[in-house]
């Protein structure tokens, strides 16, 4: 089988296998400060949607508290977009970018 | 006594004990469809910023591709959990599920009210000269307050 199809198939895998790699950076769900949200809400949500330990979701609630954000998760563009409209449903205010790549404009 | 005891208690059959006055209750029966009424009248009114954010502040394209899937969605989500607080104001007991709903239909109305009087962490009562302001100011902090109670519970049966 492998010979069968061998010559046109590799061509056209090319640019595809490219696509991939840029495809596979992952992107990052961020959460921002807001003078809102109350500490206790914040570290529930997070404990619920992604199923951190109290610890873990404290220590990112914090984050956002004295930073101003905090990465909550990251995954492919379908999954952080899953993630970011949860978090909008409970009202966090989270936003998402690839990460580590400057984009043009941005 | 009752100063100390809890607003909302979890019980041993897993349901949640409410323990709100009737004055409190008819608060929580009437703001959802008034904050309903506000997303239905003018659902891009900024101070409804808080409830509908950006996905992709700096991709306006790809924000507007998110607005087109996701909106409509977001919006069945809070008004469904804005009607289910309404509906179970009354009630003596809650389900976990339902309680959960009312931690986020809470924070719907804390959003709108918070946007409304632009709070910051340090904004307290006396900031507000407006009469009208500072009973807004008043009620965002009671519900802040019963949000408190609904998560510890909530946390607690984590």
């Amino acid at each position: 089988m492998a010979g069968v199809a061998a010559t046109a198939p590799v061509e056209v895998e090319r640019p595809e296998v490219e696509d991939v790699t840029v495809a596979d950076v992952p992107w990052i769900v961020i959460v921002w400060n807001d003078p809102i949200n109350l500490m206790s809400y914040v570290t529930f949500v997070l404990q619920k949607l992604f199923g951190y330990s109290k610890a873990k979701a404290t220590e990112l609630m914090l984050d956002v508290h004295h930073k101003g954000r905090a990465v909550v998760s990251s995954g492919t563009r379908e999954e952080a977009e899953a993630d970011v409209f949860r978090l909008h449903e409970h009202g966090l205010w989270a936003t998402m970018e690839k990460d580590g790549l400057g984009r043009p404009g941005a | 006594m009752a100063l100390f005891r809890r607003r909302v208690e979890a019980k041993r059959d897993g349901s949640f004990l409410l323990r709100l006055s009737d004055d409190e209750r008819r608060l929580l029966a009437s703001l959802p469809a008034q904050l309903a009424s506000v997303v239905e009248a003018d659902p891009e009114d900024p101070w409804l910023q808080r409830l509908f954010p950006t996905a992709y502040p700096k991709d306006p394209e790809r924000e507007e591709e998110w607005r087109l899937l996701m909106s409509v969605d977001l919006h069945d989500r809070r008004r469904a959990q804005l009607r289910t607080l309404a509906e179970t104001s009354g009630a003596a007991t809650l389900s976990a599920e339902e309680l959960l709903t009312w931690s986020q239909a809470l924070n719907d109305l804390r959003l709108y009210l918070g946007t409304r009087l632009d709070l910051s962490e340090e904004t307290t009562e006396d900031d507000f000269s407006d009469e009208d302001d500072r009973d807004l100011f008043n009620l965002y902090s009671w519900l802040g307050f019963i949000q408190e109670e609904v998560i510890n519970a909530l946390s607690g049966a984590l």
